[in-house]
């Protein structure tokens, strides 16, 4: 087996910055709230991504500090953002559109769970008592041409993430096409779940903690596999 | 008739008991806090109220809800760090909610305005939040029928207005603005700056005066 391509497992930003590394050049592409907001420290300009946010702005740019902070200007995360030159404004039924309408490349989203058809549950723990609350997360899942999840792989428990059926409530049914997690990334098609790479572990060591039959990745599929 | 209004309590006297009122904003930017005081103030109670979310902190909305003044919240995202008013009266059982995917919520909001009574979206389908709802396959997807939100009144904020009620945003505190303003039977919009009209670029209009009914400036 020749898909490890690294011997421990990925941090946090390591992770977001391999995620950045497989967003084509010039994709249009929405960060979730949380880690997947990561990924913009490492988008270089080369690339030429264009980040949309859902509260109605295309050309979003970093994080706003001191004087540039502006009480108008905020991202889904309503955290304080700037705007790059050729940005855009819109209103949330325009925003949402962009989404709905399949114009994003790509949106990165966390999770609780991912099944092996690329079910996705990241909005509700289904827990009694819970408030439940789903913003753009259903639009976000549905919307994007391509759906990255980055999540650990392992709960605290142990348990894995990527499951056979969502035992959580569903945000969107078989959307995801990828999953970034700090111990492998999985590609989610037709053909069942491929392992593309491994982080510290072998295949054998993987395929022990995920409750179905993964696939190695085979480069024959590579040209099935979209954004890469 | 477009009317402009000097205080923000004449402006929210339009507001009854039992009233649907839309609430411009996402997080703080676009929220018309001007105007959700007043309407604190005028004692209007009963209220359906819609917003992306469910109010925060101890300001704005959160204390309409803290005050027992909103019987149902139609929002996407209810639950946040400093969502304790709404936290508490939902647990309490004293406020009924009608959780909407944010982009459903944008486009019922949207449909309103336009005339449309309903529409498939794929958003939302084989999720909890259509249960119970009529759903189809279109084009191979599976798709949910989602109703338009009326309302009767609409409190949002924009940046400048000009004599015949046009509307100008600042960024993303546009948002839900100018659907809002076009879904209701009464809008009224607290402003920054009112200019004379001509004064904006016909060009540059986000929203027409068709949608506006009140405009008042504040500070």
């Amino acid at each position: 087996m020749s898909i490890q391509t690294s011997a421990t497992p990925l941090g946090r930003n390591d992770l977001a910055a391999l995620v950045a590394r497989d967003i084509a050049p010039g994709s249009f592409v929405n960060l979730g709230i949380g880690q997947p907001t990561l990924v913009s420290n490492y988008l270089t300009e080369e690339q030429n991504i264009t980040l949309h946010t859902e509260n109605g702005m295309l050309g979003m740019g970093p994080e706003a500090k001191g004087d540039e902070i502006d009480d108008d200007l905020i991202n889904a995360g309503k955290i304080p953002v700037t705007e790059l030159p050729g940005a855009s404004y819109f209103h949330h039924a325009d925003s949402f559109a962009i989404m709905r309408g399949g114009h994003l490349d790509i949106c990165v989203l966390g999770a609780f769970q991912v099944s092996a058809t690329g079910d996705l549950a990241n909005w509700h723990t289904g827990a009694p008592g819970a408030i439940p609350a789903v913003g753009g997360a259903m639009d976000l899942a549905t919307g994007a041409k391509d759906v990255f999840v980055m999540m650990t792989l392992l709960t605290r428990d142990g348990a894995s993430k990527l499951v056979e059926t969502c035992s959580y409530p569903l945000t969107g049914v078989g959307c995801v096409t990828r999953v970034y997690t700090d111990k492998a990334v999985f590609l989610i098609g037709p053909d069942g779940v491929q392992v593309r790479e491994t982080f510290g572990l072998t295949f054998e060591e993987l395929q022990a903690l995920v409750p179905f039959p993964l696939v190695p990745f085979e480069e024959k599929a590579a040209g099935a596999v979209v954004g890469v | 008739m477009l009317q402009f209004i000097d205080t923000v309590g004449e402006a929210v006297a339009a507001v009854k008991d039992g009233s649907t009122v839309m609430i411009g904003g996402f997080g703080n930017a676009g929220q018309p806090f001007e105007l959700i005081d007043a309407l604190l103030d005028s004692g209007a109670t009963d209220l359906t109220v819609v917003n992306n979310n469910a109010g925060q902190g101890d300001q704005g909305l959160a204390l309409l809800i803290k005050e027992g003044r909103v019987r149902k919240m139609i929002c996407s995202f209810p639950r946040q760090s400093d969502s304790w008013h709404f936290d508490a009266k939902f647990k309490a059982g004293e406020i009924e909610l009608e959780l909407v995917p944010q982009g459903n919520l944008a486009e019922r909001i949207r449909a309103a305005g336009a005339g449309i009574g309903g529409f498939f979206t794929p958003t939302g389908y084989g999720t909890m939040l259509a249960e119970g709802k009529e759903t189809r396959i279109i084009d191979g997807r599976g798709q949910v029928f989602e109703t338009p939100i009326h309302a009767d009144i609409a409190l949002i904020k924009a940046l400048k207005a000009d004599g015949k009620g046009n509307l100008v945003y600042r960024k993303t505190a546009r948002n839900f603005g100018p659907i809002m303003a076009a879904a209701a039977k009464h809008t009224i919009v607290q402003v920054s700056e009112i200019v004379p009209t001509g004064a904006l670029d016909p060009e540059n209009v986000v929203t027409p005066g068709i949608y506006v009914n009140s405009i008042v400036k504040v500070a």
